[in-house]
């Protein structure tokens, strides 16, 4: 207790008192002695010639940057150095490097496969091309939360910049999300490579869930990302808080289990159905599954596997996650002022 | 059309300073009575405007709010009081290599600098001869910059940002790490600028170099823009030179551990 005091007194500010210009006492003493100092410690070099006229072709604006996200998007060239930059960064003196990402979604599939698809076999409820249900679920939720933790923590990693320089700080929070897409870039493809081993066939309903899916993943881990990061700031205790959320997360989605499971138990329990569905990353792996998964199947044996409002959700999270954004993004810019003093 | 360069009205800037983080220390101080936070004016009812083309010195003791009012032209802070408007782009030297990235090679962080100071990616490819050789880096261009000495971080700093073709150039306290030659030379590129017609903001305790920088001198103390004209003026303002105090009480030797 009483170090806690004591270190509380020694960031106390000392005090200076001031005369009614704002003069601090003595101040006339360490100004002569700063000048005396200082006087030439910079070389003298003289204006060569007359000056010349600039005429400068601008409104007068506020220079603070202003325009959240949109803007970060329209300095595509500051935003592919910046991703660049992180990419580099993560993998400095690491042997293996880009390997990384890797390695561990591809253990975590392997342990994942060999519980709910080998032990537990006849628990997940005869799921048909099981291995590329599970896949296409981590696939995106390795996606999600990628985008949320390394988000969470983008304004605290990046405090030399947002204390020195002027660039609108969603910045961060958006390379977080390009950093995701760029690990998990490949993992699709890989996942889409096994689809069409297996015998995937083209269709519209599909690609149209995918497009649906990935949009809510996209608008709800950018909000998400926003948000923490600006909380994060203040109490280091969010990004605590975050990978708690995030080591369940794996299992709060039909991945695997199969949907025709939670539509069980949603017929005795109502609540826990709704509850379950109202995560949008569960929505989101759904709709990706239909574009994935369930082509690679006969349409009777995925009939059961999808809830019969499918699509309707969608709609309605996708937009419930825009207004979200939105929110996230005000949300952001009212904390944001705050930030250079709190890091 | 008007050519003010930097307009700032009334502008005030708080900072909260939060002594206890933790849940437990918040309840030890809250039953002490001691203050959980304390809010600290650094600048504190500031107006003036610049034409384009002027030349600023801005003086002032260390913690009269230098820095900060400069934050707040750069836009890196925003006032929590009236408003700032600036015309056309501004490039600042806020601190030496800010925003370098230690584990990035000189010639990485160039582009990252300029991208941040809003260049195009096709200006800087412009301007990428010209910057090296300004920096003097030589060899050291693809080496990871914290392997830089703290004059060569300087020095390519200041180079990135004197280069941007700026309607708005700021310079805090940057020089201060460089040898002699380099800082004549940046003062030399500072006027080459200059003449150019950008407007200048020069943070410096060196009278002699804000003499022949400066157009006019802002004094700050204690957040208070207490001194706005002539630069002769300005010095003798901040010297206080009518004061009547003796010598010796400069001999004081704990003040200069505040310098």
């Amino acid at each position: 207790m009483r170090a806690a005091n004591k270190s509380a007194e020694a960031k106390k500010p000392k005090r200076h008192q001031t005369d009614e210009f704002g003069r601090r006492r003595n101040s006339k003493r360490k100004a002569r002695k700063l000048l005396e100092k200082k006087a030439d410690s910079m070389p003298v070099v003289e204006l060569a010639g007359p000056k010349l006229e600039r005429v400068v072709d601008a409104e007068l604006v506020d220079p603070a940057p202003s325009g959240g996200i949109r803007e970060v998007f329209r300095q595509t060239y500051l935003l592919r150095l910046i991703v660049s930059r992180q990419l580099a960064q993560m993998y400095a003196a690491s042997l293996l490097g880009l390997l990384w990402s890797y390695i561990q979604p591809a253990l975590r599939f392997a342990v994942y496969f060999f519980v709910f698809g080998v032990v537990l076999k006849n628990a997940h409820g005869g799921i048909p091309n099981f291995a590329l249900h599970l896949f296409t679920g981590m696939v995106f939720v390795h996606y999600f939360t990628e985008t949320w933790s390394g988000g969470t923590k983008s304004i605290w990693t990046n405090r030399a910049l947002v204390l020195k320089m002027r660039v609108p700080r969603e910045i961060f929070p958006v390379t977080s999300m390009m950093v995701a897409a760029y690990h998990t870039g490949p993992q699709v493809l890989i996942l889409a490579i096994s689809c069409a081993v297996i015998g995937w066939h083209f269709s519209f309903v599909g690609i149209l869930a995918g497009l649906l899916g990935l949009a809510i993943l996209i608008t709800f881990s950018m909000a998400l990302a926003l948000i923490f990061s600006a909380l994060n700031v203040f109490f280091k205790d969010f990004q605590n808080i975050v990978q708690t959320f995030t080591q369940f997360l794996h299992f709060l989605v039909p991945m695997m289990y199969a949907y025709s499971m939670l539509a069980k138990l949603g017929a005795h329990h109502k609540w826990a159905y709704e509850l379950y569905f109202a995560n949008p990353v569960a929505e989101a792996v759904m709709l990706l599954q239909r574009l994935f998964w369930a082509p690679t199947l006969e349409p009777k044996q995925y009939a059961k596997e999808f809830p019969p409002d499918l699509w309707e959700r969608g709609f309605i999270m996708l937009a419930a996650c825009l207004v979200l954004l939105v929110i996230a993004q005000k949300f952001f810019a009212r904390l944001e002022g705050k930030f250079p003093e709190r890091l | 059309m008007s050519r003010d360069s930097i307009v700032v009205e009334n502008v005030s800037k708080d900072f909260t300073m939060q002594y206890h983080r933790t849940l437990k220390q918040m309840a030890v101080a809250t039953m002490r009575r001691l203050p959980l936070k304390e809010t600290f004016r650094a600048v504190n009812d500031v107006s003036f405007t610049v034409e384009q083309g002027e030349s600023i010195g801005l003086m002032g003791l260390n913690g009269s709010g230098k820095s900060t009012l400069l934050k707040l032209i750069n836009g890196v802070m925003r006032p929590d009081a009236g408003t700032i408007h600036t015309r056309g782009r501004i490039a600042g030297l806020i601190a030496t290599g800010a925003g370098f990235h230690p584990q990035l090679s000189g010639r990485d962080n160039l582009y990252l600098n300029g991208a941040i100071l809003g260049m195009s990616e096709a200006e800087i490819n412009r301007k990428f001869d010209e910057i090296v050789d300004f920096a003097d880096i030589g060899k050291f261009l693809d080496t990871p910059v914290s392997h830089y000495s703290s004059g060569m971080y300087a020095r390519l700093g200041f180079s990135i940002a004197i280069h941007v073709d700026a309607d708005i150039f700021l310079a805090d306290e940057v020089l201060a790490v460089g040898d002699r030659p380099f800082k004549k030379k940046c003062m030399a590129k500072m006027q080459e600028v200059r003449r150019q017609g950008t407007t200048i903001f020069y943070v410096s305790h060196a009278t002699a170099s804000v003499r022949s920088m400066c157009d006019r001198v802002l004094v700050l103390e204690s957040g208070h823009l207490n001194f706005d004209g002539d630069v002769e003026e300005g010095i003798h303002y901040l010297q206080y030179d009518d004061d009547e105090e003796t010598n010796e009480a400069l001999g004081d030797a704990e003040l200069g551990a505040d310098i």
